[in-house]
């Protein structure tokens, strides 16, 4: 199953992704880019059945760049994440695709992250994740996350959800893709030389 | 006479001809002048802006319309028929892109635009497009592409072309002035886009629109705005 994270800081959003491709019990591909760039101010990281996320991505992708076309400005953010989880709602009771997103872009009112699953919810969050993954890094996330942070914050917290995972998810040694969005475009970014800070010692709840 | 074979458009006349695909051309010919120019590695897009009315906001992007990041095209003729053939262009390069992972060449979708231009030429109780288009982009090797296509449906590829009103007369001026070493540099055709418009439009007026995409394949198209102050640009 994909790692999906994603983190809203001050004026960006970071996503990251696992580069895993699985067949069965064959890893097929460790480099695989699951996050799509939408268009210049939005990105979508999207994990499930890997036909389906590939499909419906670049679906989602083509229509946006039309509407930029066509209207000679790029849909905002929540209309992005609310044309994307209509169109998986419609598909639900014919053709349905298993595919769970993290759509995060920054427009005229700001960073946003949409978490959008298979069923066509969608909520806007400050930080939220799909897979396997989730079940580790949200805790972590309700530890650290603030909001506001700048992109070193953000890119240490990322780091940290992401050890926190390989450390203990079944599946382990995960590398990560991670892009961050901001009013000056996309870009990608490399956490290896991110250190993170150790538990502090006692009780980290008296913090 | 004629009158007799122009009713409904699949029907030939005795001699050969499809009227309503000829008073198309005659709309076509009724319209404001556009012109393209392909240079080495640049293409120019120039377009008389119609005078607008006092009251009416003057819109800048009427002629000349983005069909994908890499591909341009102007118009002459039905402003409305326009709309919905352009619309139905975009639609096809993203159609393109999703399907083919590719972006369209500029051929494959002059193809496509000219092929809905004939296909109302031979239905039933529909009348053909009255719009002839000048396409232009980059194709895949960054080499540039103009191509032409009329309402009756053929296209094809040329250096330079004019359509619209006075296309006649532009395109004599272009067959006289245009030549490789004129068009070489990018301010060349520029000034070669821009003298054949002067030939139609009023000098010194604010009636002058040129966009030249620039020859990134990945996408940004460049555009100039020429304006009252043409005639700077042949001394």
């Amino acid at each position: 199953m994909d790692h999906l994270l994603g983190i809203v800081g001050d004026g960006f959003v970071m996503l990251a992704a696992d580069e895993k491709v699985a067949h069965s019990v064959v890893t097929m591909k460790d480099n695989q880019d699951k996050i799509t760039v939408l268009d210049e101010t939005k990105i979508l990281a999207g994990g499930g059945q890997f036909g389906d996320v590939c499909m419906f991505t670049e679906l989602v992708q083509r229509n946006l760049q039309l509407y930029n076309l066509r209207n000679g400005y790029p849909m905002g953010v929540k209309a992005a994440a609310g044309y994307t989880r209509t169109e998986i709602a419609k598909l639900l009771r014919k053709n349905p695709h298993m595919v769970n997103m993290l759509l995060g872009g920054v427009d005229k009112h700001g960073p946003a992250l949409f978490w959008i699953d298979y069923l066509g919810n969608m909520q806007k969050l400050d930080f939220g994740a799909h897979g396997y993954g989730g079940y580790f890094a949200l805790s972590c996330m309700d530890r650290y996350y603030r909001p506001g942070m700048n992109i070193d914050d953000a890119k240490s917290l990322m780091k940290r959800c992401i050890e926190g995972i390989n450390q203990r998810f079944l599946i382990g040694g995960a590398s990560f893709k991670v892009k961050v969005v901001d009013a000056q475009g996309i870009r990608e970014v490399d956490l290896s030389d991110v250190q993170v800070a150790p538990e502090a010692a006692g009780n980290a709840m008296e913090q | 006479m004629s009158s007799r074979y122009d009713r409904a458009i699949t029907v030939f006349s005795p001699d050969g001809h499809l009227f309503q695909v000829e008073y198309a051309m005659e709309a076509v010919r009724k319209g404001t002048t556009a012109v393209g120019v392909r240079g080495q590695n640049v293409l120019i897009l120039g377009a008389e802006k119609k005078g607008t009315a006092k009251l009416q906001q003057p819109n800048t992007m009427r002629k000349i319309c983005n069909l994908d990041s890499h591909i341009c095209l102007a118009f002459a003729g039905l402003t409305a028929d326009a709309r919905v053939l352009i619309d139905r262009a975009r639609t096809e390069c993203q159609s393109y892109r999703l399907t083919l992972e590719d972006p369209v060449s500029v051929e494959y979708i002059t193809r496509h635009i000219a092929g809905i231009q004939q296909r109302y030429t031979q239905s039933g109780g529909v009348r053909p497009f009255g719009i002839s288009t000048i396409v232009v982009g980059f194709d895949a090797d960054n080499k540039p592409a103009l191509y032409q296509t009329e309402p009756s449906g053929t296209f094809s590829a040329w250096k330079a072309a004019a359509i619209g009103r006075s296309s006649k007369s532009v395109r004599e001026f272009l067959e006289k002035e245009y030549n490789d070493e004129a068009v070489e540099t990018e301010e060349g055709a520029i000034k070669l886009a821009v003298r054949s418009l002067l030939e139609v439009v009023e000098s010194g007026s604010k009636n002058l629109e040129v966009r030249p995409p620039s020859p990134s394949l990945g996408g940004k198209i460049k555009f100039l705005n020429v304006h009252a102050r043409a005639n700077c640009w042949l001394s």
